[in-house]
């Protein structure tokens, strides 16, 4: 995951303490990846080894600023301009699902039905977040990410349920 | 919020023609949308939306089944008393939009209201407001080809809310626009819905449905799935 990259991405604003990190993250990313502060401060330690970034000295509440370094900002701008591979995605349960019931010779209506009755749950609870998260860009872009996926997963449950209609071998089996 | 649905659909049936040659339009379909609450219609082409609403506002008959609007049973009413109970409660965007190409956005408003017998001064009045609900108050003197797509749409719905009506049936109302679009007409729905209307869309597009409180599936003029938004998110 790219928690390395986003905290640079955060860092590029000017110095923060990891505290403030772990808010902002959550905060860009609509809560969607929860942090714990562990995370953030193994992940600084090693982007300080690798030289990304510097931290600064202890205040007298034992807590550090850290400050992105150039070769830093390089990588982060190396992160931006490469694009995200696709292939590195799980597999997803779904699609095993309805082509296992196909193969077994399962009645795949009923499986498509209530996916699609879920479905359309998160799709509307997704929303309403939405709505409820209007005025940050960020957020925003993260649930409408969401959105998507949830949208593509419902076109897909209709295009199933048409081509299985228009098989014979699923018709044969259901009469 | 009152508990007498503003709409109520009773085991409804649409038959088209009748003997071996007839067609199923709808079957046994019940269903009340209360004032506030938003019914998301989906299903696949010839499924029975479009008879639906139609039958849910009274621009169409069902063959067997009962609807209520407003209180009122529509199965017995006569003609007349059914168009003004229409007039008065029902509002409509077609799939189509059915905009006047020859009067003016402000026009397209006002006209419909003034044929339901309301005062010009009024009529006028009531469409401005509800033009500039929409968000269109700087376009309302400019005709439908002078707007962009998304304009034309909203008036559309601007017709179809002016004067308060609580029963708002929207057909496809996103039709062709892009996502910000047709998310803005979806807000401006959800909005009319929050203030106390009672909202029956019809739409293919998952992302609009999802504004919904319910969103009934359709299959071959039945209702064959209701999904309920969650109470509240678990975060
Ligand atoms: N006036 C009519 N005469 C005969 N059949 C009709 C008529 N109107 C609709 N139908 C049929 O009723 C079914 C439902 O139509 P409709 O409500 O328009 O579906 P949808 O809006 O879901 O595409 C379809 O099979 C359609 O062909
Ligand atoms: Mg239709």
């Amino acid at each position: 995951m790219a928690i390395r990259q986003g905290l640079l991405a955060l860092l590029s604003r000017g110095p923060r303490y990891g505290y403030q990190l772990r808010a902002e993250f959550e905060a860009s990313t609509g809560a969607t990846w929860p942090l714990n502060i562990g995370q953030v401060y193994t992940t600084l330690s090693r982007l300080e080894r690798d030289g990304l970034v510097a931290p600064g000295e202890q205040d007298d509440q034992g807590r550090v600023v850290y400050t992105i370094t150039e070769a830093g900002r390089a990588e982060m701008a190396r992160w931006f301009g490469t694009p995200v591979a696709q292939a590195d995605r799980p597999r997803d349960e779904l699609v095993i699902k309805l082509a296992m019931a196909v193969t077994a010779g399962a009645d795949v209506r009923p499986i498509i039905q209530a996916q699609r009755t879920a479905t359309m749950g998160t799709l509307q609870r997704l929303t309403r977040a939405r709505r409820a998260s209007a005025e940050d860009p960020a957020q925003r872009l993260v649930l409408d990410s969401m959105i998507f996926q949830a949208e593509a997963e419902q076109r897909w449950l209709d295009h199933c349920e048409a081509v299985l209609a228009a098989s014979p071998q699923t018709q044969e089996r259901q009469a | 919020m009152s508990f007498d649905p503003v709409v109520r659909l009773t085991d409804v049936g649409r038959l088209h023609g009748d003997g071996p040659g007839a067609v199923t339009a709808l079957s046994e379909v019940s269903l009340a949308v209360e004032a506030g609450e938003l019914v998301a219609v989906m299903g696949p082409s010839g499924s029975g939306k479009s008879t639906l609403l139609n039958v849910a506002g009274g621009l169409d008959r069902p063959t067997s089944g009962d609807v209520v609007v407003e209180g009122v049973s529509l199965s017995r009413l006569p003609a007349g008393e059914l168009a003004a109970l229409r007039r008065r409660h029902v509002g409509y965007v077609f799939q189509d939009l059915n905009l006047i190409p020859s009067l003016t956005a402000l026009e397209n408003v006002t006209l419909p209201r003034e044929l339901d017998g309301i005062r010009f001064r009024d009529a006028r009045r009531q469409a401005l407001e509800v033009l500039a609900e929409v968000g269109l108050a700087e376009v309302a003197d400019r005709f439908p080809d002078e707007i962009s797509g998304g304009q034309r749409q909203r008036v559309a719905i601007a017709r179809a809310l002016a004067g308060e009506r609580r029963l708002i049936l929207a057909d496809e109302p996103t039709g062709a626009l892009d996502t910000p679009t047709g998310d803005e007409i979806l807000q401006l729905l959800r909005a009319r819905c929050d203030a106390g209307a009672a909202v029956l869309l019809v739409t293919h597009e998952p992302r609009y449905a999802a504004w919904a409180d319910r969103v009934v599936f359709l299959r071959d003029g039945r209702v064959a799935d209701t999904a309920t938004a969650p109470l509240e998110s678990a975060r």
